[in-house]
């Protein structure tokens, strides 16, 4: 049979019919698929591990998307008034309540983390370990801070009675929301603390240095900055409207 | 640029390779410290939205804009977006847009949702 798929012009034979097939192009079932994925034929500029990284964050936007519109959903089809945040949230300081003090201060803690890590990886492509381990470190400590601060939120609102089906100040959907939002994101932190501690222990022990090549901490860090990015819009959409 | 096509990342390369190389053209330090300073002015602004009681159509105007901001330098110059090629740009952010389109759906299905026990709940 004649394969005449097409060939990029770079591979293709001047003054010749018989244009060279595509390396694989003639295996068939798994070899073939395999073939045909790792053939030399790049769309992105980038390398694998960073493209995957985007990927999969591009299915995590959709993931975090569809819990934000389901709590839109409820929020706007709910005949019950729906929990006021900015009393929900509020914390007592100095005798009177301060409005969402606790979140604002979160949302500083992640947004400093995000910081750090755009510096961790400048520092990764100059090749200085020391410092990109230590402000790699200096992120997971902001990550671990702002899963303590959740931790404590989440243990404030379930002692005021708060619960997936109900609560004492309005609309039995908000508890649904809360938890599932906010706890999907706060696993997310989680587990980027624990990838950028074992990235930042590589960094340290010279395993990228032997391998030379450091673009892990910017993969990691582009997951990390995701988790940021999320929080801006829970920010918005959960705790602002 | 030519050496980003090849899958070279698992090849050992001598630190001389990669000496004085520009490669990875990211953003100096000076910016992310500048986007740093701004995503906190931002954040700031869009709490003291809640602060001051801002309601209505100002209030949500408000927090679109900040959110759409901060996201936006987030993604622009943290995670390099700025710095890539249209191909993953496009590959990225557009597909998101699909989202819009679930976000028209369920707005108009849970107003109804919300008339329709309007009407028989109460």
């Amino acid at each position: 049979m004649s394969v005449t798929l097409p060939v990029p012009p770079s591979s293709q034979e001047p003054a010749s019919h018989a244009a060279p097939v595509p390396h694989g192009i003639r295996e068939h079932g798994l070899r073939g698929l395999v073939a045909d994925w790792s053939a030399d034929r790049a769309a992105f500029a980038v390398s694998w591990g960073k493209a995957m990284m985007w990927i999969f964050l591009l299915s995590d936007t959709f993931i975090f998307s569809c819990f934000l519109t389901g709590y839109m959903t409820v929020r706007t089809s709910t005949t019950v008034p729906w929990p006021n945040p900015s009393e929900v949230f509020a914390l007592d300081i100095g005798g009177k309540p301060i409005p969402l003090i606790l979140i604002a201060i979160m949302t500083f803690v992640l947004i400093s983390s995000s910081g750090t890590m755009a510096m961790a990886v400048n520092f990764a492509y100059r090749r200085n370990r020391a410092r990109t381990a230590a402000l790699m470190l200096a992120t997971a400590a902001l990550g671990a801070t702002f899963v303590g601060m959740q931790a404590f939120e989440w243990t404030k609102l379930i002692h005021e009675g708060v619960r997936p089906w109900g609560n004492p100040m309005g609309a039995a959907q908000f508890g649904s929301a809360f938890f599932m939002i906010t706890g999907f994101h706060g696993l997310h932190v989680s587990a980027g603390v624990i990838y950028l501690l074992v990235v930042a222990r590589r960094v340290m022990n010279g395993f990228y240095e032997r391998r030379g090549n450091y673009q892990i901490v910017e993969i990691a860090g582009l997951y990390w900055h995701f988790v940021d990015l999320v929080w801006v819009f829970i920010f918005a959409f959960f705790y602002l409207w | 640029m030519s050496t980003t096509l090849q899958p070279t990342e698992e090849a050992p390369h001598t630190p001389a390779e990669h000496a004085g190389s520009h490669e990875h053209d990211g953003p100096p330090i000076a910016l992310y410290l500048k986007v740093w300073l701004l995503l906190f002015v931002l954040s700031t602004m869009s709490y003291l939205v809640d602060y001051f009681h801002l309601q209505g159509l100002l209030r949500w105007t408000l927090i679109i804009v900040f959110m759409l901001a901060k996201a936006g330098l987030i993604v622009a110059v943290f995670m390099h977006m700025a710095y890539e090629r249209l191909a993953l740009i496009c590959a990225i952010l557009l597909p998101p847009l699909c989202l819009l389109v679930l976000v028209a759906l369920m707005w108009t299905e849970a107003d109804w949702v919300h008339g329709t026990r309007l009407l028989f709940f109460h």
